[in-house]
């Protein structure tokens, strides 16, 4: 399977790819920008968070609420995330619309319109968000924003990228005219068309639409790695909404990028502990041992493993019914990574996990949109967007070997854990 | 910051959906088969249908813990190997129930067509629910039922379905803690015996597939699946609005506030219009709620109002989780924009806009193999067809302001509503009870 790809960079260093598919009459816009919550400055945690926010407010030539208003009555649908390496933005809509799509785009990117009273209600709005995720609920930032400052030792690392309350309030309209001048820059940024749409028109409106926004220099990125650990940290945290105990268990993983060939088997080894009935740790821990409710292991935090850069980490989340002692259940994750590191993997074990995360990739690539962010994302960290149709293979290249040694570096004294006590009355 | 101003570009000429074809059988035993080709990827996603509509009290834990052991073994195949000969051909496959069916949900590479419909074959004609998984999983749900009591989303929403259905099935979906610990292995298995029979049941298949082939595959797997058809529980009375109830959780950082009432069901005639008022009110981002809500008083993070639908009825929700300081002035402000959606009509551009929203949406829904098959179910179990694909489009065109007002009248008048706010009663009780009588309960 493959996909036509093709790549493009304007005069002002904006970086462009499109990927015709007229198979239905819709189209995909992303823009991604190469900043994320760890180039957010001390003081100022949630910033990136909260200018996504901003750059809903109006722009050069729109009014608060138009750009969401051009596009839903246009038949589309939009929204805009944070992570740890990216900020993006994104719209899918009927092909009709995609010149006003790209021209809405354009427009933020040029100059987003940014006032005191429109920051002042988004601090509120973000506040809340926070407290929907967070605050009010229970397990809430566990372990998202919990472990990784027991995992990392720098700022850029460490911090709450959703933000404190105090930073967010201290923002201002020059802090955010400065990150935008930063990190908004043409040439920190991809955009991504995919769909029903004819390449070489679509790359003239974008030329129509983009090319005049000025150049301004790109902000070089800042390698944010980290020592490892040495030994085994430990952290407790009470939670007042939670009724139930939970674990959480981090290890630092080969850098995404530099060193790809170690990172991989650490994507596969995630779902050999816990994806479906017949994995290793869902089969012991839930259902033989009735050690935890659930476990879920994955590569990165909140990102898709294709979609961060070096520092991540390895993770594996427990809840349980407080029956039994934490230590129990670490106890029985570390036998069984002990287990597969001396006895290996059995017959059919491999093959069969990547099968099955090769069905995950085509079911993800079937959505014009995720195939879309995919793209802008692989283009943005990578270089290399076509590589979106080569992942089930990159997947299926992994060996057993390889799977082993990745599991056996799954040691007490490298990782982290932290544990979360239940506080909740009721 | 300033910039000339520039003219947003205008749409250019759309270009329709090809509408889905259908092929489409009835088995012997009653199973209505669907297939559909949809290219783009190798996989078939699929999806069968079972009328679960019990009326019985201890219907819904025995279905909670029929879900969870569904697939922990036949005699031929222990709950390990059915996991792994599904993953063997790339396979994914999940079971969940609600207040109306059981729902299978399979997933695999194109070449395990085969192999995943023999899974499911024999899941559903010889699952045989071990005496020691069952206990496991009942254990299980104590624990997760415990967590789910913990969220005050849920708390919030088994609320509001509490005051609109109060004596039918739809007003609960989640147990007693020991209701759930009372269902033994015979229960499931009989429960299973009884109500997982292939008359009234549906089975969608979308993908990469030659559908005519898809259907012969369908009935060599499924043939023998037998049992007779079943009775659901009737339909509930209509609901009706009556004093807030105010759901306390001490040392809540905000209220969770949901409005409910009666809604319509998609074939109904007025659908069209309903769905349209409500997008106008508080459906979508571009809505009077969000910009009066969200983006103006910034009392919230995600207010939205919808449509939602049962087997025997429909409502209409309203929601949103705000500050606890503005939880009067929150009621005060969704009042008044129900109140304006009733004594006026919409303009013609909110209306416009409205339209193209949905008509987009729909487009949206069913570009993807999963979501094709999810829309499909959803129209097939509602006795509409796939022209309802193109129908609808042209009901919402169709619609007036004026008719969107009617329906307004009819569903979103405050009068008309239940109210529940889920938060901290001693901060906002007062608040609270100087807008409506209040009925306050613990969590």
């Amino acid at each position: 399977m493959s996909y036509d790809v093709r790549r493009h960079r304007l005069s002002n260093g904006l970086r462009v790819v499109l990927a015709p598919d007229r198979s239905a009459p819709v189209v995909a816009i992303a823009v991604y920008y190469d900043v994320g919550w760890r180039s957010e400055p001390e003081g100022r945690t949630g910033f990136a968070h909260l200018f996504e926010h901003l750059m809903f407010q109006g722009s050069a030539s729109l009014e608060k609420m138009e750009h969401a208003h051009y596009v839903m009555s246009s038949g589309g649908t939009l929204n805009g995330s944070t992570r740890l390496d990216y900020t993006n933005y994104f719209e899918v809509l009927p092909s009709n619309a995609l010149e006003r799509g790209l021209f809405l785009e354009a427009d933020r990117m040029r100059s987003p319109r940014v006032t005191e009273e429109n920051l002042a209600n988004q601090i509120a709005v973000v506040k809340e968000e926070i407290k929907v995720n967070v605050l009010n609920q229970p397990y809430g930032g566990f372990p998202w924003l919990l472990l990784p400052p027991l995992l990392f030792d720098t700022f850029p690392n460490a911090h709450n990228g959703y933000g404190g309350f105090e930073d967010l309030d201290n923002a201002t309209v020059e802090d955010a005219s400065e990150f935008f001048k930063r990190y908004y820059a043409p040439g920190n940024a991809v955009l991504a068309v995919g769909g029903d749409m004819d390449p070489d028109e679509t790359l003239a409106l974008i030329e129509k639409h983009f090319a005049d926004i000025p150049r301004r220099k790109t902000p070089p990125r800042p390698s944010f790695s980290e020592p490892g650990l040495t030994s085994e940290r430990r952290g407790e945290v009470v939670d007042a909404n939670s009724p139930t105990p939970a674990v959480a268990l981090g290890w630092r993983v080969p850098d995404p990028l530099g060193d790809m060939d170690a990172y991989l088997p650490f994507v596969v080894l995630a779902d050999i502990l816990v994806r479906g009935d017949a994995s290793r740790l869902r089969q012991r821990l839930v259902h033989d041992e009735h050690l935890v409710t659930d476990i879920s292991a994955a590569v990165s935090l909140l990102e898709d493993p294709f979609d961060v850069r070096d520092p991540t980490m390895f993770l594996v989340t427990a809840f349980h019914g407080g029956e039994v002692a934490s230590d129990d259940v670490v106890t029985a994750i570390d036998q069984e990574l002990d287990r597969l590191a001396t006895d290996g993997l059995e017959d059919g074990e491999l093959s069969r996990i990547q099968a099955r995360i090769a069905a995950s990739l085509l079911t993800r690539l079937d959505f014009i949109l995720g195939r879309t962010l995919a793209m802008a994302s692989l283009e943005q960290q990578r270089q290399d967007p076509g590589l979106v149709a080569g992942l089930p293979a990159l997947i299926g290249s992994v060996t057993a070997a390889q799977v082993v040694a990745a599991a056996a570096t799954l040691q007490p004294d490298r990782r982290a854990r932290l544990d979360l006590k239940p506080g909740a009355s009721r | 910051m300033t910039a000339r101003a520039r003219a947003v570009p205008g749409l250019t000429k759309p270009r329709p959906a090809k509408l889905p074809t259908l092929a489409e059988r009835t088995l012997g035993n009653g199973l209505r088969v669907v297939a559909v080709r949809r290219g783009g990827v190798p996989m078939v996603h699929l999806r069968l249908r079972v009328p679960f509509a019990g009326r019985k009290p201890d219907h819904l834990p025995k279905r909670l813990v029929l879900e969870a052991t569904m697939t922990h073994g036949t005699s031929a195949h222990s709950r390990t190997e059915l996991a792994v000969a599904l993953q063997e051909v790339g396979a994914g496959l999940s079971v969940s129930t609600d207040t109306d069916r059981l729902l299978i949900r399979g997933e695999s590479l194109k070449s395990g067509v085969p192999r995943l419909l023999e899974l499911i074959a024999e899941i559903v004609t010889d699952a045989q629910y071990p005496k020691a998984a069952v206990v496991g999983e009942v254990s299980r749900l104590q624990t997760q039922l415990k967590q789910r009591l913990s969220q005050p989303g849920e708390i919030a929403a088994e609320a509001l379905r509490n005051r609109l259905y109060p004596e039918h099935p739809y007003g609960r979906d989640l147990p007693d803690p020991e209701d759930i610990a009372a269902v033994t292995a015979g229960a499931v298995r009989t429960l299973h015996r009884r109500w997982v029979v292939p008359p009234g049941s549906l089975l969608i298949m979308v993908g990469d597939i030659t559908p005519a082939r898809a259907l012969d595959q369908v009935e060599r797997a499924l043939a023998e699946w037998s049992g007779d058809a079943t009775k659901p529980a009737p339909a509930p009375q209509v609901p009706i609005g009556g004093d807030l109830t105010l759901v306390d959780r001490p040392g809540a950082v905000q209220s969770n506030l949901r409005l409910g009432g009666n809604g319509l069901c998609r074939r109904d005639d007025d659908y069209a219009a309903l769905s349209l008022a409500n997008v106008a009110f508080g459906g979508y981002f571009a809505s009077r709620l969000t910009q009066n809500i969200r983006e103006d008083k910034g009392y919230t993070y995600s207010p939205r109002s919808g449509l939602v639908h049962g087997a025997t009825a429909s409502g209409f929700v309203v929601e949103a989780d705000v500050a606890t300081e503005v939880t009067g002035p929150s009621l005060v402000e969704i009042a008044y924009e129900l109140g304006r959606m009733v004594t006026a009509p919409i303009t013609s551009s909110e209306l416009e806009s409205a339209v193209n929203y949905l008509t987009g949406l729909l487009a949206l829904q069913t570009a993807t193999q999963a979501g094709l098959a999810g829309v499909l179910e959803t129209l097939l179990a509602d006795d509409l067809d796939v022209s309802w694909l193109r129908e609808h489009p042209a009901a919402l065109a169709r619609a007036t302001v004026d008719d969107v007002l009617e329906q307004a009248r009819r569903f979103l008048a405050p009068a008309a509503l239940a109210t529940i706010v889920v938060g901290d009663a001693a901060r906002v009780g007062e608040a609270v009870g100087a807008l409506s009588p209040v009925v306050t309960r613990e969590a």
